[in-house]
């Protein structure tokens, strides 16, 4: 056996997704007439709305409604990708943000992994003035071995700050219907962008842990356990706030798709 | 002699129920109302020809027909003639056919005759040999029957063979057949679903291991650790989890979605098959399934294999065999009780179908349990199976008692037998391993012939293996294959991407030449952790087993994962002829090529 990995660096393979493959002539015989319809229709396009966190956050000051999720359109190399993530006050307060709101095109460039690249859209909503900025995007989402769900990328805003940004998931499968998920969720910010309480350095670690029942393969009750820390400047920022650096919540919601 | 019974006794199947319900104008909704056993399920539903000189004419209509199955309504079955399966068409060698296929759906419609040579234009795959069947048309399908044997028919448009468009095809000989027995049935095993396949297939496409429930668990490596201590275990994991595979892929459409049938009936309807006690039983077993491999037994009778795919082979007894996704095999038993169940559960062992060999109507017999949950070994990786030398075998201590279906349990394992003439062959994977199409490359296939497969590792008794299946005769043509082409298996479960040597058919280029008249060897290397049945169009492939005696012929290979396999082939008649994964839901996503004779 041997293990094919990705052997291409996410910027060569953004750099090649200009040369998309030309068009190869239907492998149908010299024979097969211009009319008839192909013997089968491998190309086909699908999509997928899939919304990993759909959640209740009960943390010690405020809750809170978040949501991450994925939507793709195409078909088994080129996608669209939409990728979108944030949150909402529900008590303790008003107001939200959407974290993310990216439209990228995904390259599957191996077995495993995609290539994305595109523009991002943050906002922040709520008391105050609403603050927004656009982004552009590269990353790279797959399969690590050993069975890691991975989604990382470069963000540099229209200001020209760049962040990195990793997420991990990992699932345990305790039945084939119950299943435990592991997250862990960081970034790297290369300079500090202070109306966004972002630092620069490591900005902090978000580690969750949410147990779920499939009841169909499409919908997914879970409950769980949120815990986020801030490091470096990012928590001097919102410590400056008035804010806890360390929040701890329980979560329950459903993962689901379609 | 060969007394064949196929008329007289025979009572009313529930097709021919719903039939003669709708000819007298009754609401078909009826036979809904109306449990399964209510009738006899017995025999086979057999298709009535017309004689004009030379010509046998059969008249088929493609219908959508609403049908209960398994007690279940439902609006989806496409039939022929108004029968799941197709009712039984009867050639007859040396004659010639006429079938007369009428299309009342309302979309393009074909069929094909599976492991019929024929004139290319004959073959019935829309898009290849012809133009297909339009909606409203009669379609004149006419050859020369130069054959004889169990074969079968069904839709080559779409994914119309999931919905019940299959059925059996049987050619008289005209000679005797070299073998006795009073009484013959046709079983047909299927899979069935109550959903839309197309949404099967988005399924599969967009969310892995959608319908499999049968992954491996936190316990699952416990157990491990277990059984081989916690650094084996750890290895293992690693080692699949590194590979991002799992050893518990076996089906990808699995007893979770299917209703597995027998002759169009489920477990419960229980297909009956009559006999008169001291009778030979003549079983023609066809799997017509869209995606099911099966593993069939009659336990505490044995079988004896005279056909496999049709062609007569030397008769071997056996207690169980595995029938791919298109395969074809004739035993004939002799039943000693006044009932036998016929047992055929999926490879995966998710589910099962039966039916009865019985004395009497309403009969049945035990059934057994499924066998255990399985998994794959080493040898499915294509890592070198039992006993061959070459690999690092160190880090695998523990996983012995894994290795897919070792030899030693297979009581017919011939101590001399000689290897195929490509066992030592060096294989490569050209410089990119097949690209993204490919998850994993097979680093050193074997042919593994005498392997039954996956599953067998508790059996105590004979399963058949293709190392077994020995020809009758010799074939034609004797020359030393002067040509070899070598195809491999790929596929990418990630984004259910199947296909050869990296590519789906839309990437492809151009058809795979064939010469006509020439001898060429086809090498099938299967670089994927799934079995696949590979069927080729329009020509025999003689399997090359290596053992003394003749070759079998096959239309349809079944090959296990890290395999590597190889058949001799004359192209006899020139065209373009279809070559793909009898998958239904792999050929859909590209493992599909078209050869062409020239």
């Amino acid at each position: 056996m041997t293990v094919k990995n990705g052997r291409y660096s996410a910027l060569v393979v953004v750099g090649l997704i200009g040369s998309a493959p030309a068009v190869l002539a239907q492998g149908v015989g010299p024979k097969a007439e211009p009319d008839w319809s192909l013997p089968v229709h491998d190309d086909v396009t699908n999509s997928l709305l899939l919304v990993d966190r759909f959640e209740y956050q009960d943390g010690d000051d405020e809750d809170l409604f978040a949501w991450e999720g994925q939507a793709w359109w195409g078909g088994d190399t080129h996608r669209l990708v939409v990728d979108s993530e944030g949150e909402a006050l529900v008590s303790g307060g008003d107001g939200g943000e959407v974290e993310s709101f990216d439209v990228q095109y995904g390259y599957g460039f191996s077995s495993y992994w995609q290539a994305k690249a595109g523009l991002g859209y943050q906002t922040t909503f709520g008391p105050g003035s609403d603050r927004d900025r656009a982004s552009a995007r590269v990353g790279v989402q797959g399969l690590a071995p050993y069975w890691f769900e991975v989604d990382t990328g470069l963000r540099v805003s229209e200001d020209g700050d760049a962040v990195a940004e990793f997420e991990g998931e990992y699932d345990w499968l305790f039945t084939q219907r119950l299943i435990l998920q592991g997250r862990a969720e960081t970034s790297y910010a290369f300079s500090e962008v202070p109306e966004f309480g972002v630092g620069e350095g490591l900005n902090g670690l978000t580690l969750g842990l949410r147990l779920r029942y499939e009841l169909a393969r499409e919908f997914a009750p879970y409950v769980g356990v949120s815990w986020q820390d801030q490091y470096g400047d990012t928590a001097d920022l919102t410590r400056a706030e008035g804010e806890d650096t360390e929040k701890t919540s329980l979560v329950a919601g459903v993962r689901w798709w379609f | 002699m060969t007394n064949h019974e196929h008329s007289g006794r025979r009572t009313l199947s529930r097709r021919d129920i719903i039939r003669a319900g709708t000819s007298m104008g009754l609401l078909l909704g009826m036979s809904s109302l109306l449990p399964g056993y209510a009738f006899g399920l017995t025999g086979n539903n057999e298709l009535k020809r017309r004689v004009e000189g030379n010509s046998d004419i059969y008249e088929l209509t493609i219908d959508r027909t609403p049908l209960t199955i398994d007690g279940r309504r439902s609006v989806q079955p496409i039939t022929v003639n108004g029968s799941l399966p197709a009712p039984l068409i009867r050639l007859q060698e040396g004659r010639e056919a006429v079938l007369r296929v009428t299309n009342n759906l309302d979309e393009p419609t074909s069929i094909h005759w599976h492991g019929i040579l024929l004139p290319f234009e004959m073959d019935g795959v829309p898009g290849v040999s012809f133009a297909g069947i339009a909606p409203g048309e009669t379609f004149e399908y006419r050859y020369p029957v130069r054959q004889s044997g169990t074969y079968w028919y069904h839709s080559h448009s779409g994914l119309q063979e999931q919905l019940g468009h299959y059925g059996p095809l049987v050619v008289d000989p005209a000679e005797p057949e070299p073998f006795e027995y009073d009484r013959e049935y046709v079983v047909v095993l299927s899979d069935w679903t109550f959903n839309d396949p197309g949404e099967v297939m988005r399924n599969l496409k967009v969310a892995e291991g959608y319908y499999n429930y049968n992954k491996r668990t936190v316990s699952d490596f416990f157990d491990d650790v277990a059984t081989m201590g916690w650094s084996a275990a750890w290895e293992k994991a690693g080692m699949w989890g590194r590979m991002r595979m799992t050893p518990r892929d076996i089906l990808d459409v699995t007893g979770a979605e299917y209703t597995y049938l027998m002759n169009g009936m489920s477990p419960d309807d229980n297909w009956t098959g009559l006999f008169e006690p001291g009778e030979k039983v003549r079983l023609r077993v066809i799997n017509a399934s869209a995606m099911s491999i099966f593993d069939v037994r009659i336990p505490g009778l044995p079988m004896t294999v005279v056909e496999a795919d049709g062609q007569k082979v030397e008769p071997v007894e056996t207690d169980e065999f595995r029938i791919g996704v298109a395969e074809t095999y004739d035993v004939i038993v002799e039943p000693q009780d006044e009932a036998h169940t016929l047992f055929a559960q999926s490879q995966d062992r998710s589910g099962f179908t039966r039916g009865t060999l019985a004395v009497r109507e309403g009969m049945e017999a035990p059934v057994p349990d499924l066998y255990p949950r399985i998994e794959r070994g080493m040898a499915a990786m294509g890592m070198a199976g039992h006993g061959d030398g070459g690999m690092d075998h160190g880090s695998m201590e523990g996983m012995d008692g894994m290795h897919e279906g070792s030899a030693g349990m297979n009581g017919m394992k011939h101590g001399d037998e000689k290897q195929p003439p490509i066992a030592d062959r060096q294989i490569s994977h050209g410089p990119d391993n097949h690209g993204a199409g490919a998850a994993m490359v097979a680093s050193n296939p074997r042919p593994r012939l005498d392997d039954p497969g996956v599953g067998f590792e508790h059996v105590d008794h004979r399963v058949l293996t293709y190392a077994q299946l020995r020809g009758l005769h010799a074939w034609p043509d004797e020359r030393e294959p002067q040509r070899e082409v070598e195809l491999h298996l790929t596929g990418n479960m990630e984004r259910y991407m199947w296909s050869f040597d990296g590519q789906k058919f839309s990437e492809v280029d151009g058809p795979v030449p064939f010469r006509h008249g020439e001898r060429l060897r086809l090498i099938l290397v299967n670089d994927t952790m799934m079995d696949h049945p590979i069927h080729l169009h329009g020509m025999w492939m003689e399997l090359e087993t290596g053992n003394d005696g003749y070759r079998p012929r096959k239309h349809t290979l079944l090959v296990k994962p890290g395999e590597m396999i190889s058949a001799q082939i004359t192209p006899e008649h020139e065209g373009d002829w279809a070559f793909h994964c009898h998958l239904l839901y792999h050929m859909k996503a590209g493992m599909f090529r078209v050869v062409s004779v020239q």
